[in-house]
């Protein structure tokens, strides 16, 4: 058996991310279908388990676990007994006693989907922890980057924002990277973390420095649940620095893109109407969520999770 | 021995080492003139006909036979593709990896379907894509061409059009291409 999880973009490497990438175009046809769903997964169960209040990347799970013929169990933590105090070690082992082929986490603390498979035999997929990873939000943005401008090999890519709480930014710089393209960070300093020496990024706090040269604008979203601690002076200070206005917009290259993870907030990080320009692309990153979704669930247990039967021959 | 380069047999492991050419080039050109003609007599014409090539090594015998079909009735018939990975019933026990994407720009509702294939062999395949085809509408009918005929069949399924059929032992592997049809056996690749 082959062991594989997703926890991090690097556990899957260049050559992960590209099969990935490759099952998309095949999982993008079926969604197209009259019936758009395959019984790749028949018999396999994907549980849900959301520590952290999620729309998008919940759904999309869902919608690529049943477009698979899988069956999936969803763990809300409102309504099941973590509110009754259930450790993480006891719901993840009362799940897997239950027979999951794997769990998809998230959770608020980094590291927790290491923590699993000392419980579980199930794969693990991470759909977030903490301020650390969020893999399938990057492969998504590659998708959706290839479709758009082709192979992101020498392509510019520059994530402007909330860097230090994005666990996005650290997953897209690494998979960005991995594919040959170039990445450049734009923040204030206060929101730029400390070890991006190690990173094999640029950095710069100077956002108009940079829109003419990029071919992608990934803009953050401002995690407003995170400022009390008043790392930026004021948002409407942020906006006017860091926000992509349509004024800026205007000195982007005409085929570049625009990139937002979602959810976004409206005249801060982007302006009002952004999400209507021209050069926008967040509505195919949500399209192509399920899809993206769709292959790494087959990944993880269709073309790689392997037990081999006796006098079984290949065709 | 062959290059696997060129081989539509897509190789798990190990290089593939013809044995015997089993037909020449001429060979397959005649099989798939003949049965051009046996679809044509089997339908009486082409009315509400669909060639569906499965990947990898169906695809180009269906845009071929589609070419005799123009060229002998003066008529062009749609040819989809058809990749069938994701139905198979082998996921899970080996790595099933699909090859391209599927293209089936129209619905089979009340089309007659002819799949086409290089070999059949267990017909796992072919239970497959007949799965895969009734998601794409309701065909009056559902054929099956094939080039080769190896035998060992696991399911009850038999060919309408064939090009040639082979004993072959489970262990060795045929190689259709339109140059001809190799028989041969699969080695581990020395290091």
């Amino acid at each position: 058996m082959i062991e594989r999880h997703i926890r991090s973009i690097d556990d899957l490497g260049r050559s992960g991310i590209e099969e990935i990438l490759t099952l998309s175009d095949h999982f993008h046809e079926v969604s197209t279908r009259r019936i758009p769903k395959v019984p790749a997964l028949r018999g396999k169960t994907i549980a849900l388990l959301f520590y952290e209040d999620s729309t998008r990347t919940r759904l999309s799970f869902e919608t690529a676990s049943k477009r698979l013929s899988a069956d999936s169990l969803n763990f809300s933590i409102g309504s099941s007994s973590v509110k009754k105090g259930e450790s993480l070690r006891d719901t993840v082992e009362t799940i897997s006693a239950m027979g999951v082929d794997a769990i998809v986490v998230r959770h608020g603390s980094a590291g927790v989907p290491w923590l699993l498979p000392r419980w579980t035999d199930a794969a693990v997929i991470n759909a977030g922890d903490g301020s650390h990873e969020h893999p399938t939000q990057a492969l998504l943005d590659c998708y959706t980057i290839r479709n758009k401008l082709g192979e992101l090999d020498g392509k510019r890519i520059t994530i402007v924002g909330d860097i230090r709480h994005s666990r996005v930014a650290r997953s897209n710089v690494k998979a960005f990277l991995s594919l040959g393209a170039s990445v450049t960070l734009v923040a204030p300093k206060t929101l730029m973390p400390f070890d991006t020496d190690d990173w094999g990024v640029e950095t710069t706090d100077q956002f108009d420095s940079v829109i003419g040269d990029s071919d992608v604008l990934y803009m953050l979203r401002m995690q407003l649940e995170r400022q009390q601690k008043s790392f930026v002076p004021s948002l409407r200070e942020y906006a006017k620095e860091y926000g992509l206005s349509n004024s800026r917009a205007q000195s982007m290259k005409p085929e570049s893109l625009i990139m937002h993870p979602g959810p976004m907030n409206r005249g801060v990080e982007v302006s009002s109407n952004i999400k209507e320009h021209p050069n926008s692309v967040v509505n195919d990153q949500v399209a192509n969520g399920v899809i993206i979704r769709m292959s790494a669930l087959y990944y993880l247990l269709g073309a790689g999770n392997v037990t081999k039967l006796e006098g079984f021959s290949d065709e | 021995m062959a290059d696997p380069e060129s081989t539509n047999t897509p190789l798990n492991r190990g290089v593939f080492h013809a044995r015997s050419e089993i037909m020449n080039a001429d060979g397959v050109r005649r099989a798939l003139w003949r049965m051009s003609h046996e679809i044509l007599e089997q339908n009486r014409g082409l009315s509400g006909l669909v060639l569906v090539g499965l990947e990898v090594g169906g695809v180009h015998l269906a845009r071929k036979l589609a070419e005799n079909l123009l060229e002998i009735e003066g008529q062009s018939v749609p040819v989809g593709t058809l990749d069938v990975a994701f139905y198979r019933d082998d996921i899970g026990i080996r790595q099933v990896t699909p090859s391209s994407p599927t293209d089936m720009p129209f619905d089979l509702t009340s089309r007659i379907v002819v799949l086409v294939d290089d070999v059949l062999f267990t017909g796992r395949t072919i239970r497959a894509a007949m799965d895969a085809i009734v998601d794409f509408g309701r065909p009056a009918a559902i054929q099956l061409a094939v080039m080769i005929d190896r035998g060992h069949r696991e399911l009850p399924i038999r060919p309408d059009y064939v090009g040639k059929n082979v004993p072959t032992r489970r262990d060795e592997l045929v190689d259709v291409t339109e140059n001809g049809v190799l028989l041969g056996v699969i080695e581990e690749e020395k290091s």
